[in-house]
């Protein structure tokens, strides 16, 4: 994704336009936090915008640094606090996972597909060939005898065998299940973890659905 | 409707628990159970077909498709992998055309692996319906496999002679039992059956039981629980019937010394099961024989015939207006866990072999919710023993807390394999050299169920219940072998074997042998190590039996005793990315996909970053 | 007989022979259980209500209670070990809760969120079991199935008594089936038992989907500990 010799260029590689001095000073002390999604359906990534004008309570103490409004690809600095949506189901996943990892104290698998696998799962039931032949090569809208393909370009990222649960590819800290979590859920993780508290998610909110 | 099954339905007064002895009749019948016939059978029971294919689909010598007209069961255990087993199994796929766990194209062979069939001192072996070929090598087996192409039957290449089948002698024509050792307890000349009995019956339950208490006897199946008192408590149970049972399920791996005793001495277990029914006042007695000891069956009956004959066993035994005893064999149907005294009375109630939930216990609720008192083989030909020699005789052998002697079944890296009599007491180094193990390195005591001992660490460490409990199962492995691979195949030989009933056993088995896998393929980190002893506690201590509540040991005990062969295996993370995830094999299935689906190889693959 | 016990150090007085999981609800303790039904006979299949009974491991169902006898429940280990074994269930079958149909009124669902279970830390195996969807008023989502045995053993034919629910193979390998015949001969009355003590979303009626809104689902009304303590909640 980031190799010199590739022509693309990704936002995070773009020139970012210098924040005032003493806006970057106060943002500089904040806890970062960011979140990611790899295969999921961005729902979890909505719950955590779902937590509304609570955020703005928040935001004395955190800057979030990636989220879907901020579509950038890698985060730019080292995060305290990264939550992780979507299982891994492709390379790219891999390797924003792996990357985020490297770049986050705490790792958080937020809702069913982080946490093991969830909707995208359920094509491990079947064989990877299957489920692309059925997709690509025996469609209902595949064209009549054209010659079978499987879209393949460097851009493209290979899907995997299976789809993994984040934890199966690299060490997750907390894990907040549902389909997606509660805004309310998400934010009573951030505010127990921003304010040194253990992490808790008691019965009457923990949600598998 | 089929008359052949209505026979078997009114052979057995179409009683439903003995619905093992039924699909036995129904599989020899076919070769396999159709669904037409169990369906027949099951009408005939009032059962529903699911409730009759539930116990049968329980058993792994029960097939539910065609087999060939021979079939072949080949022991797997790992002391068959350390005298040829790969070449003998490869040998039999080629000369009979069929693929392990299937049958060749002419419907001839079918043929499968099998977990230990209680041959251990004679491997490879193999069952051939219902007679068993030892010592085997590609050119014996290629050399049975022609003859039975040639139209000879199985039993005509064994027994060349045509030995009668109920005759000891055709027993040693397909196998050696090697008694290397023997002592005071077991294997003794007795000829007067009819006096020993008489003074039981003169003596009276009581003092029978009073001197199985006080010599000391403990059950020799592996838990020790006082003879004596189990006998007591089954005598106390209320209950309009009691049973003996005799277990001879012998299914540990590595195990054989029952098999011996049935061989060399069945009136002595006989006897000790007459004992155990004057005792506790039972009517009806039944051996629970492992299938794969059919070959012994003929034999065993003529035997019961005998002391038929001599009036210890039937009606009015010894003249006696209030005794009566007789004895059945229940052939069970290829499932370990039926050694379980509760799964073994299961299966006798023509059942699934799943260990019943305790309490109640078979003393108080057993066969037929009557009370039950079950013991093992060599227990039943102790019995006899002390009952001749007397208690404080018995109590004069052994030690303390493990009085007697016990057999062991040794195989492996050893020159002698066979049975020994060992007075409790002995020490492992002492056992070791008696049968000739030159470089011992590691010994599995009990089976994959038991312990595995470093030699170095435990050789003066000693047999007995306080110490090395010792089942009878006894494998040595010299420094050539490998342990992980060893646990591994435990480890395996588990997950075949758990029935199921309970959540840790069906699922942490099949966890708790993954990560060995991972260890072995070097993508396991010293957190794996910490998760195999966590898991495997949970398994142990959670599980519903001693199937479950062993399960772990092959792992636990060699990370106890060798950790270093962990310890060599394991990585370190590099990065982010767990060493359990393989990048490799997850990115592999989309090669395989394009590969299939549109018969181009990638070329340009781009990198991933690692 | 009345008799003593103590739970956590408690003493609870008991009458003999009571089953454990009853006699610690009525004292207000509540142990997590998924096979055993009050009132029938116990399964003890899946080990979910481990305690400690005079410092060894039992299954709390299967536990007649006996004078002086001490349990131990809530200790750090023991629920510890309720929670890992609930996750075995969780990574053996494939329960994705959003798209279940019992979902909100699963045993398996609601005892998780009283154990705290947020992952399983065992490894999902994503089996794949076939539906048995023949019968007429009745299908078995199988990958659900946590083999409690519960319609094995309570679901009988009302005229013949014969098995319904049976299980095939052993070991991990087993799976439930159902026996079309007798299945079709359920009244329908029967047949909403069979999916109502089903603890999980195996074991479903055909016609009946998500009948309840969410927030008044069964266990969203009232949550499984409370259920099981009924007026004596701590």
């Amino acid at each position: 994704m980031s190799k010199p010799d590739n022509n693309n260029t990704y936002s995070h590689d773009l020139p970012a336009r210098q924040l005032d001095p003493e806006l970057q000073a106060a943002r500089d002390e904040k806890i970062k936090v960011a979140m990611i999604g790899l295969c999921g359906c961005w729902g979890c990534t909505l719950s955590l915008l779902d937590m509304d004008e609570a955020l703005l309570g928040l935001l004395d103490k955190v800057t979030i640094l990636r989220s879907s409004l901020t579509d950038i690809k890698r985060i730019r600095e080292r995060c305290a606090i990264g939550f992780v949506e979507g299982g891994v189901a492709n390379e790219e996943n891999i390797e924003t996972l792996k990357e985020f990892r490297e770049n986050c104290d705490i790792l958080i698998s937020v809702g069913a597909c982080a946490v093991w696998g969830g909707v995208p799962a359920m094509r491990n039931e079947a064989e990877l060939t299957d489920c692309l032949k059925e997709a690509y090569v025996a469609s209902v809208t595949a064209v009549p005898d054209a010659i079978p393909t499987i879209p393949y370009h460097e851009d493209i990222p290979r899907i995997t065998t299976k789809v993994y649960p984040c934890h199966e590819v690299v060490r997750m800290d907390y894990f907040i299940p549902g389909c997606p979590p509660d805004g309310a859920t998400i934010l009573k993780v951030l505010d127990d973890l921003i304010n040194g508290r253990e992490f808790d998610l008691p019965a009457s909110i923990n949600r598998y659905d | 409707m089929n008359n052949k099954i209505q026979a078997i339905i009114q052979r057995y007064q179409a009683d439903r628990t003995r619905l093992l002895d039924m699909l036995w009749e129904l599989h020899y019948l076919y070769g396999y159970l159709p669904d037409k016939a169990l369906s027949e059978l099951a009408a005939g029971l009032n059962l529903s077909v699911d409730d009759v294919r539930e116990t049968s689909s329980f058993y792994h010598y029960f097939h539910d498709h065609p087999t060939g007209r021979y079939t072949l069961y080949l022991s797997n255990t790992v002391i068959a992998r350390m005298n040829g087993y790969q070449q003998v199994l490869a040998a039999l796929e080629r000369e009979t055309g069929a693929p392990v766990g299937g049958m060749d194209e002419s419907g001839t062979f079918s043929l499968y692996e099998t977990p230990c069939i209680g041959l251990s001192d004679q491997e490879p072996a193999m069952l051939v319906d219902d007679v068993v070929f030892t010592r085997l090598t590609p050119e014996k087996v290629s050399d049975i496999i022609r003859q039975l192409k040639r139209g000879r039957s199985p039993a005509e290449i064994a027994n060349p002679k045509a030995l009668p089948e109920d005759e000891v002698a055709y027993v040693d024509q397909l196998i050696d039992t090697p008694v290397c050792k023997t002592g005071e307890v077991f294997f003794q000349q007795q000829d007067d059956y009819a006096g020993l009995l008489q003074n039981a019956l003169d003596a009276g339950p009581d003092a029978v039981i009073g001197i199985m208490t006080s010599a000391g006897l403990r059950g020799h199946g592996g838990a020790g629980f006082s003879t004596g008192l189990k006998w007591r408590l089954c005598r106390e149970a209320p209950g309009a019937a009691k049973y003996v049972i005799c277990n001879a399920d012998e299914g540990e791996p590595g195990t054989f010394k029952d098999r011996a005793l049935l061989t060399r001495s069945p009136q002595a277990v006989f006897m000790g099961m007459i004992l155990a029914a004057s005792a506790i006042g039972a009517r009806e007695g039944i051996i629970y024989l492992r299938r794969e000891y059919i070959y012994l069956k003929a034999y065993l009956e003529k035997q019961l015939q005998q002391f038929r004959e001599q009036g210890l066993l039937g009606d009015r035994i010894l003249g006696r207006a209030g005794f009566c005893f007789d004895i059945r064999i229940q052939m069970g149907a290829g499932a370990y866990i039926c050694g379980d005294e509760s799964a073994l009375i299961e299966s006798c109630e023509g059942k699934r072999g799943t260990p019943r939930v305790k309490p109640p216990y078979p003393v108080q609720q057993g066969y037929l919710g009557m009370p039950t008192c079950v013991n093992n083989v060599e227990t039943l030909a102790a019995v006899t023993r002390v009952m001749q020699q007397g208690a404080d005789w018995y109590q004069g052998l052994g030690t303390d807390d493990s009085r007697g002697c016990r057999l062991l079944s040794v195989s492996g890296d050893c020159l002698r394999p066979g049975i020994y009599e060992i007075e409790w007491g002995t020490t492992l180094n002492q056992v070791l050299s008696l049968v000739g193990a030159a470089d011992p390195w590691a010994v599995q005591v009990s089976g994959p169920s038991g312990e595995c001992v470093a030699v170095g660490k435990s050789g003066e460490r000693r047999f007995g219940y306080g110490d090395l409990c010792c089942n009878g199962s006894l494998m040595i492995f010299n420094r050539s072998r490998d342990l992980l691979d060893i646990v591994h195949h435990f480890m395996q030989f588990f997950v075949d074997e758990s029935c199921g009933i309970c959540t840790p056993c069906r699922a942490g088995n099949i966890d708790l042998r993954d990560k060995v896998e991972r260890i072995m393929a070097g993508r396991g980190c010293q957190q794996d190590l910490d998760e195999i002893v966590s898991w495997g506690s949970l398994v142990r201590s959670t599980s519903r039996c001693g199937l479950g509540g062993s399960s772990p040991n092959p792992i636990l005990t060699t990370l106890q005793q060798f950790p270093e062969i962990y310890q060599a295996k394991l990585v370190q993370q590099q990065g982010a990315l767990l060493p359990s995830f393989d990048l490799d094999k997850a990115l592999q299935g989309n090669e395989q996909a394009r590969i299939e689906l549109t018969q181009t190889e990638l070329t340009a693959l781009p990198e991933v970053t690692k | 007989m009345s008799i003593q016990i103590t739970i956590d150090g408690q003493p609870v007085a008991a009458e003999e022979g009571h089953n454990l999981v009853d006699v610690a609800a009525e004292n207000g303790v509540y142990i997590p259980t998924l096979c055993y039904l009050k009132g029938h006979p116990c399964l003890g299949t899946c080990r979910v209500c481990s305690v400690r009974v005079n410092g060894h491991v039992a299954a709390a169902c299967s536990v007649p209670v006996a004078d002086g006898m001490q349990v131990e429940v809530e200790t750090t280990e023991l629920a510890d070990m309720r929670k890992a074994l609930i996750e075995f269930l969780f990574s053996e079958g494939n329960h994705n809760c959003p798209s279940c149909e019992k979902s909100g009124r699963c045993d398996l669902q609601a005892t998780g969120y009283e154990v705290g279970m947020m992952v399983s830390r065992f490894p999902y195996r994503f089996p794949v079991r076939e539906r048995a969807v023949v019968a007429d008023h009745i299908w078995l989502e199988r990958d659900r199935c946590i083999f409690c045995q519960r319609c094995v053993e309570f679901i009988r034919d009302r005229k013949t008594d014969q098995k319904i629910f049976s299980i095939k193979g052993r070991g991990s390998t087993a799976q439930i089936e159902i026996n079309t015949e007798l299945a079709n001969a359920m009244p329908p009355e029967q047949v909403r038992e069979a999916a109502d003590i089903c603890p999980v979303g195996c074991i479903l009626e055909k016609g009946v989907g998500f009948n309840d809104p969410i927030g008044q689902r069964k266990f969203e009304i009232q949550s499984v500990r409370e259920r099981a303590l009924g007026d004596k909640k701590k």
